[in-house]
């Protein structure tokens, strides 16, 4: 396997050789910085120009197919577009929490967009609480969107808002309890020992039952959680106009958009990590050629087909099935997945203690 | 654990805004029209602001959203030691979801889950 270490490894010796200590610890956190940003971005540009492809095939139409070849270059015509339009003060708002919304949505999304393990040894926050770091950093989010919603004095923004809080908090529940069954079976919160694990079997082959129902549960609460698919009524245009965003127009509507569909790739890769395997290969116990020829794949194109193909599957869901209703939600959420997540969790400990395999 | 880096994540953040922001100000339009300022709703002037007491249909499932999450929190140290515990650890976490499934019947009996 390739180890992404050694080139960061070669950059720090390289940037030591040539600089004093601090300063090159100073180079090496903006290097950082200014990679996570383009990689955020690119994935961002990505997802859009992705949504609007595969909603077109979903609908059969073709999507976009003018601006370049298959319509790539509709990625920077939606990027300059956001670009110039006019952002729009209005005038009975909350000005401070206005602006800051976006600061707090997208804080939250980077901060658990740097908990992703893209390779061995790229992993920019990988604490030894990874999970749960994650699921605080996820939270934030929902702050943003309540000062979004309240600060903008506006009905729509205001109702919005608070279906959206009511939502992300109650399905943040059922997302730590299917990863939390993943941390019994491995006895670690870090992201890059949960990969390492899965060198012999990705979670979902050799978790047995408990880990198939927590990867579905985890799937329809990661879905829930971003405000997509069937569960997007924070934002039911029908109702609502823009939910949320109502008042925000440009960059600053650009922004919780951006954050949005960058969630999205966040539960996704979350999925891939925890229940997929991450950057790890497949790998089938006693096949040696079999798993020789894999390894020869990189693990970064590992991390982002399994990623994309969840992404991909949300997007199925979201443009087959209809907008669920506020106490359907709700009624889902604590009625069925939270006992079926707690009983599953249970019956993973189960297997785990007895060490049961079935 | 590399807290240096969690503040570089942090002011990543800020300065990905920021930037946005600031691209978006130097290249976009300015045109003042008083109507442009107004609260979007349906084209007529809006009647009361909305900073009022509004009433929040969801507080309980918010209340039973804090004590959930606070189970979480406690369940996560336990989840990283489990198979060192053993069977102990299993039937003490048993005896606490137990008392935590409790309260969700309670609540799910006295209608709190019910969407009013």
């Amino acid at each position: 396997m390739f180890d992404f270490s050694v080139v960061t490894n070669w950059v720090h010796g390289w940037l030591m050789s040539l600089m004093p200590e601090g300063l090159a610890i100073l180079v090496e956190c903006i290097l950082i910085g200014l990679g996570v940003l383009v990689l955020y971005a690119v994935i961002a540009m990505m997802m859009i120009f992705m949504e609007r492809k595969v909603c077109g095939a979903f609908q059969c139409r073709l999507g976009p197919n003018r601006v370049g070849p298959w319509g790539v270059f509709q990625l920077f015509a939606d990027v300059i577009k956001m670009l110039i339009k006019e952002v729009i003060a209005i005038r009975h708002s909350d000005r401070f929490l206005y602006n800051l919304a976006p600061y707090v949505v997208i804080l939250g999304s980077v901060l658990a967009f740097a908990c992703i393990p893209f390779n061995k040894g790229v992993e920019v926050l990988d604490f030894n609480v990874g999970v749960f770091f994650f699921m605080a950093a996820s939270s934030i989010g929902i702050v943003g969107i309540l000062l979004a919603g309240w600060s903008s004095n506006n009905k729509y923004s205001l109702i919005g808002a608070m279906r959206s809080g009511a939502q992300m908090i109650s399905y943040e529940l059922s997302v730590g309890l299917s990863i939390l069954t993943i941390v019994v079976l491995t006895d670690t919160m870090q992201f890059s020992e949960i990969v390492e694990r899965q060198a012999d079997g990705w979670f979902i082959f050799k978790g047995h039952i408990p880990a198939l129902i927590a990867f579905i549960i985890y799937l329809i609460a990661g879905n829930a959680e971003v405000n997509r698919g069937p569960f997007d009524l924070p934002e039911a245009e029908s109702e609502l106009t823009a939910g949320y965003h109502t008042e925000y127009s440009g960059m600053h509507f650009g922004l919780f958009y951006v954050a949005e569909f960058v969630n999205l790739f966040i539960v996704s890769s979350i999925a891939a990590t925890v229940f997929l395997g991450g950057w790890m290969p497949l790998h089938v116990p006693g096949w040696d050629g079999f798993n020789q020829v894999m390894d020869y794949i990189p693990g970064f194109i590992w991390f982002f087909a399994k990623a994309f193909f969840v992404v991909w599957l949300l997007m199925w869901i979201k443009w087959t099935f209809p907008r669920l209703r506020i106490d359907q939600i709700l009624h889902l959420e604590w009625k069925i997945l939270v006992p079926i997540g707690l009983a599953n969790l249970l019956l993973m400990t189960v297997c785990v203690v007895f060490g049961w395999h079935f | 654990m590399n807290f240096t880096l969690l503040v570089v994540m942090v002011l990543t953040a800020i300065v990905l805004v920021a930037a946005a922001l600031t691209i978006a100000r130097l290249v976009s339009p300015r045109s003042f029209n008083p109507q442009k300022a107004e609260a979007y709703e349906c084209g007529i002037p809006t009647r009361g602001g909305s900073w009022m007491q509004f009433k929040v249909g969801y507080y309980l499932f918010a209340i039973l959203f804090l004590m959930f999450d606070v189970e979480t929190v406690f369940l996560f140290p336990w989840a990283a030691v489990v198979q060192d515990l053993g069977v102990a650890g299993l039937v003490n976490v048993a005896f606490f979801l137990f008392i935590l499934i409790l309260g969700l019947a309670y609540a799910w009996r006295k209608g709190a889950l019910e969407w009013k």
